[in-house]
């Protein structure tokens, strides 16, 4: 051991020079990590609702060997396989609905944002990796485990199909699994990622805003513009915006038919003029005002 | 640069409103490097308003530099070289030990993960425990250690050890000054408990009503403070001599002197260095000598009572 003397000034030295600075992406890394250690439901509510999806599809699929109205038509296959896919959807758009809301008010609620706030991770980073799940994350987990799915789908019902005597060249040629997976990512990443983005993040600074009851407080304003509205002009304008955004109803592909599923392969995809129209930059700037508006709000937010 | 006489941190004017209520009324302070400071001051008395604004977690008026940052602009880079412990359990109940180990070692470049690990090995805490199977006791000492794993040059501690029996408060503070304490960091400890930390402090800042009532080293309590108990017969010629305040123990009256010589006294009773607690209770009577000891000693206890 050196004497003190000489050891402080190397010590403090070397606190001086040490702090390196740490790459800005990983505090975001382990911040998106935390969300998926705090919400464990972002993943175990898809899991489930696939799990769910895949036991009733088989239980139908092998009952329709001998009960006829329940049997498996490898002709025209895309309908299960869409219905597997709406279900994730939903689900992706409730979990992102009901995560945003208590994203920012939980830490608040159970004084941990104390501890956040005691580490060196600025609110601009944690605000973006809880902006990060319903924008990002769960886009893409509900299209890794649709894919999973849909994959476990078309083994079973090629394993049935040939157990009950029928083509299962059939099956697959009439299933462009490929093809059908591509419009999945392309409609999860713009009209369940991009087009929702406003209200996502309207969630999340509601929720960082809010005292209490973050969900009232972001329903109720929006409910009453639209009520005014009816009430004044006899539309439902308002409605009709939220409501659009919030399930996805996005000019991503040029028309969508009664049965007209957004990843049927005979859809028409548009991303030229969804990514030229006026709502989606108008919404991603909403977004992105709601989002400024929440980090800087956090700074000021402690436990209630 | 040098080393001695290097401020940790610094204020003038730091003032705080919150509506009418004036919790900062403009506080002027200089905490030097390597001193443990013990802030103490009713409840009410701005001392988590003041931790608050030194840790960038509330906005302030006035100037305030800590290592040399503005806390309220600066935070995520200032909280590279500060640690801190609030007065309740923070860590959020869902948390893994592991977990926390993960993230701490993740965000923060000067977390040692091996270090606190090994901290953790001297406890009952287990890896894969969440933090709401722990006891409050064993959620202390999780978040002790990982504060002593970060190389940071302040610690601040807002009553890190309420509620914990007396084996985890001694514990806490002789790991605090065996493991952790050096002449390059400094800590500041908020607490009501000021008896049981007395002896690791070297400076004590009584701060009451927003602002500072006495700040000095503990060398200087010990020098200008004196406590006499004095002989029945000499109480007249001691209270002559203007004490600071006055109370009874045992039958006998104590009477606290400031800056009085040490010499003078001596004649007239039993001299004694007062403990911080009794000093703060001398500080802080309103009317210096005239308040019967036991009610304000009472009132001392009451409001450790219900901070508990």
């Amino acid at each position: 051991m050196n004497t003190q003397s000489d050891a402080m000034p190397e010590s403090f030295d070397a606190q001086r020079v040490a702090p390196a600075v740490p790459s800005p992406t990983r505090p975001l890394y382990w911040s998106v990590r935390r969300e998926l250690w705090e919400y464990r439901s972002i993943y175990i509510a898809p899991l489930a609702v696939a799990g769910v999806a895949l036991f009733s599809f088989t239980i139908s699929i092998i009952a329709g060997i001998w009960e006829r109205p329940l049997r498996f038509d490898p002709g025209t296959p895309q309908k299960s396989f869409d219905m597997a896919a709406g279900l994730l959807m939903l689900t992706g758009i409730i979990v992102s609905a009901f995560y945003c809301v208590d994203a920012l008010h939980g830490e608040r609620r159970d004084r941990s944002i104390l501890f956040w706030k005691s580490l060196p991770v600025s609110d601009i980073t944690t605000v973006l990796s809880k902006a990060s799940i319903p924008l990002v994350i769960l886009p893409l987990l509900t299209f890794a485990i649709t894919i999973a799915v849909q994959w476990m789908m078309l083994l079973v019902s090629s394993v049935v199909v040939l157990v009950s005597g029928q083509s299962v060249a059939m099956l697959w040629t009439n299933l462009s699994f490929f093809q059908m997976s591509l419009l999945l990512l392309y409609h999860l990443l713009t009209a369940h990622a991009l087009w929702p983005a406003p209200i996502y993040c309207w969630l999340l600074l509601v929720s960082g805003w809010a005292r209490r009851a973050p969900f009232l407080w972001a329903v109720l304003p929006l409910v009453v513009i639209a009520g005014v509205e009816n009430l004044a002009f006899h539309t439902w304008h308002f409605a009709a915006l939220v409501g659009g955004r919030f399930i996805g109803d996005a000019p991503t592909i040029s028309s969508t038919g009664p049965d007209m599923f957004p990843t049927n392969p005979m859809t028409h995809i548009t991303p030229g003029h969804f990514l030229s129209s006026p709502g989606l930059w108008i919404g991603l700037a909403v977004a992105a005002a709601f989002l400024a508006a929440a980090v800087r709000l956090r700074r000021y937010q402690g436990p209630i | 640069m040098t080393l001695q006489g290097m401020a940790c941190i610094e204020a003038r004017g730091l003032r705080k409103a919150f509506g009418a209520t004036i919790a900062l009324d403009g506080i002027n302070l200089r905490i030097e490097e390597g001193r443990i400071l013990g802030l103490v001051g009713p409840n009410g008395a701005g001392k988590t308003t003041a931790l608050n604004a030194i840790l960038g977690l509330t906005s302030y008026q006035g100037e305030l530099k800590v290592l040399g940052r503005d806390p309220w602009t600066e935070r995520d880079q200032l909280m590279r070289d500060v640690c801190f412990i609030a007065d309740v359990a923070i860590l959020p109940r869902w948390l893994r030990v592991s977990q926390a180990l993960d993230y701490v070692a993740g965000v923060h470049p000067r977390f040692d993960r091996v270090k606190a690990e090994g901290f953790l090995a001297k406890t009952n805490i287990r890896n894969a425990s969440r933090v709401r199977e722990l006891s409050k006791g064993m959620v202390t000492q999780l978040h002790l250690a990982l504060v002593m794993a970060i190389d940071a040059r302040l610690l601040v501690l807002d009553e890190p050890t309420l509620g914990l029996d007396i084996l985890y408060r001694k514990q806490f503070y002789d790991s605090l000054l065996n493991d952790y304490f050096d002449r390059n960091r400094t800590i500041v400890i908020a607490t009501h408990q000021v008896d049981e930390i007395q002896h690791v402090l070297t400076d004590v800042m009584f701060i009451n009503r927003g602002r500072i009532v006495l700040n000095c080293s503990m060398e200087e309590v010990e020098s200008r403070y004196v406590e006499l108990m004095v002989r029945p017969e000499e109480l007249a010629a001691a209270r002559a001599l203007r004490p600071l305040h006055q109370r009874q123990a045992l039958g006998r009256t104590i009477l606290l002197f400031d800056g009085v010589d040490r010499q003078q006294l001596a004649g007239l009773g039993d001299l004694r260095t007062p403990s911080v607690a009794d000093l703060f209770v001398a500080v802080l009577a309103d009317k210096p000598g005239d308040k019967p000891g036991n009610q304000v000693g009472q009132a001392l206890g009451n409001y450790e009572g219900a901070a508990r």
